[in-house]
């Protein structure tokens, strides 16, 4: 690792200053991990731990999550575990329980991916060395995109959170320079474009102060993950579905998919295939013919493709069904 | 902003003073500054467990956490947990149950499952399948899952749930 000063930030304006070269810490799972594969070389550390952006508290008719609040906190909580268990299921889905104590709402949503072309630096990686390639193309791509990827980078967003907070329709809240402005989680992650070295659309002098929740919105919440071992391991492909019944018919209709592109992947037109309409598996399979008419496999992901088309389907079944099964 | 380059943890109870280069893990302070050497090292990446310590009584990896990040917190090590002479529950029923076999998961084991016992009693959900609103079930399938966070490279997981399961069955 390499050597690094050390400060704890007394107020917001302190992390908002760090200067470039410098990182902000809290939980520190992911960043202290990728700084001992020097990955990460900051110059700096800022720990933000002593700031009061732990809470959750009631906001309007929803819910504001501190960014500082833990995983194991965020997912504890009754309001969440009642009204979002769509938050609550992926959180739990994700990591180990001593990483989601010290994981928190902010970081969680800041972290790199588990590309291992991008965590071995002896690999050209477009993310962490831009213009140095991609050795992830031609190589072994069993976590990497199906869709919306680019010719500079095929890496996955690797979370689970950010997946139920793009179904729930939550938004970020970030402190910048000019003030604070809301994110909509769907528009927070980016895809790589000609930039991956940009996980995210925050600026220099951004902090994540928090995320909001809507005003519940009822409904069946299923987070589905499949992955290579039953428990604490990376998303292959995940659905994260809410689902409201009118009358026999699909009334209201989110779903977001993880482990399928560099960002929490939503599409409107999957979602409108399925509004209005009495819950068909043929139906669900076309919903799929949508959600899958860009995708491209890289040989050793092609495989994600007939899954996620399966776990779509799976998920939809179960969320239309009367079987009193999940959230 | 302050720049620091101290810290005060409390150890099993006592108060130590941290003072040096930050990169100090606070894995590495336990073992090499303090010499409690009961706390793992296995993969240093926050994969394996092994270096499972409490702060504040819940279960972190030590490997993944600077010791100068802890200042004014309660650190709890397997040593705090208990001594050959006055073990601990969960302890005693590794011994009983025959919970390891070559041992070096198993302070790390103890102590996140010290922790995961606690986190049913707060009433805190899983993925082990049931709805997240519910109240937790005290059941293997639970075990299992709230424990993976723990590997153990002899298998002795079967051993392992047991040893957990026996001490929630008939808390001592």
């Amino acid at each position: 690792m390499k050597a690094f000063a050390y400060a704890r930030a007394a107020a917001l304006a302190d992390a908002q200053s760090v200067r470039e070269g410098a990182r902000i810490i809290a939980g520190g799972t992911n960043l202290l991990d990728l700084m001992k594969l020097e990955v990460e070389t900051p110059d700096q550390l800022m720990d933000i731990n002593h700031l009061p952006l732990s809470g959750i508290d009631a906001h309007g008719e929803g819910l504001a999550i501190g960014a500082l609040v833990t995983n194991s906190d965020c997912a504890a909580d009754l309001r969440v575990r009642h009204d979002y268990p769509l938050l609550a299921q992926a959180i739990l889905a994700g990591a180990s329980p001593q990483l989601r104590n010290k994981a928190t709402t902010g970081g969680n949503l800041c972290q790199r991916t588990r590309c291992t072309y991008f965590t071995d630096t002896t690999q050209r990686c477009n993310k962490r060395a831009p213009g140095s390639g991609c050795g992830a193309q031609g190589g072994y791509t069993r976590l990497h995109a199906i869709l919306g990827a680019s010719d500079a980078c095929i890496a996955t967003y690797p979370g689970d959170m950010a997946v139920a907070l793009a179904a729930l329709d939550a938004q970020i809240v970030v402190e910048g320079v000019a003030g604070e402005r809301m994110v909509a989680a769907r528009d927070f992650h980016r895809l790589p474009a000609d930039h991956p070295e940009q996980d995210n659309v925050l600026q220099p002098g951004d902090v994540i102060t928090g995320v909001r929740l809507p005003a519940p919105a009822g409904g069946r919440h299923i987070y589905r993950k499949i992955r290579d071992r039953s428990s604490y391991a990376f998303a292959l492909v995940s659905v994260a579905a809410i689902v409201t019944m009118a009358n026999g018919r699909m009334d209201r209709v989110r779903i977001a998919f993880g482990g399928l592109a560099h960002k929490p992947w939503h599409d409107p037109e999957v979602e409108a295939a399925l509004v209005g309409q009495v819950p068909d598996p043929a139906l669900f399979d076309r919903a799929a013919d949508i959600l899958l008419r860009d995708a491209q496999g890289q040989g050793s992901n092609d495989f994600k493709i007939p899954l996620v088309r399966r776990a779509l389907i799976a998920t939809l079944i179960e969320a239309t069904s009367n079987a009193p099964t999940g959230a | 902003m302050t720049a620091v380059t101290t810290a005060t943890l409390t150890v099993n109870g006592t108060d130590r003073a941290f003072e040096g280069d930050p990169r100090r893990s606070l894995l590495d302070f336990l073992r090499l500054d303090l010499q409690l050497t009961g706390t793992k090292k296995g993969c240093d990446h926050g994969q394996c467990g092994a270096c499972t310590v409490l702060v504040d009584g819940r279960r972190i990896n030590s490997c993944l956490s600077l010791a100068i990040m802890h200042d004014g917190q309660q650190i709890t090590t397997i040593e705090g947990i208990g001594t050959p002479e006055a073990p601990s529950a969960l302890q005693s029923a590794f011994v009983c149950h025959d919970g390891f076999q070559c041992g070096y998961c198993t302070p790390g084991q103890i102590v996140s499952a010290t922790a995961m016992v606690a986190e049913l009693e707060w009433g805190w959900a899983s993925d082990a399948g049931h709805d997240v609103a519910d109240a937790p079930l005290f059941t293997e399938e639970e075990i299992r899952e709230r424990m993976s966070g723990n590997l153990c490279r002899c298998g002795a997981y079967p051993n392992i749930v047991a040893a957990i399961r026996s001490t929630m069955d008939d808390p001592a």
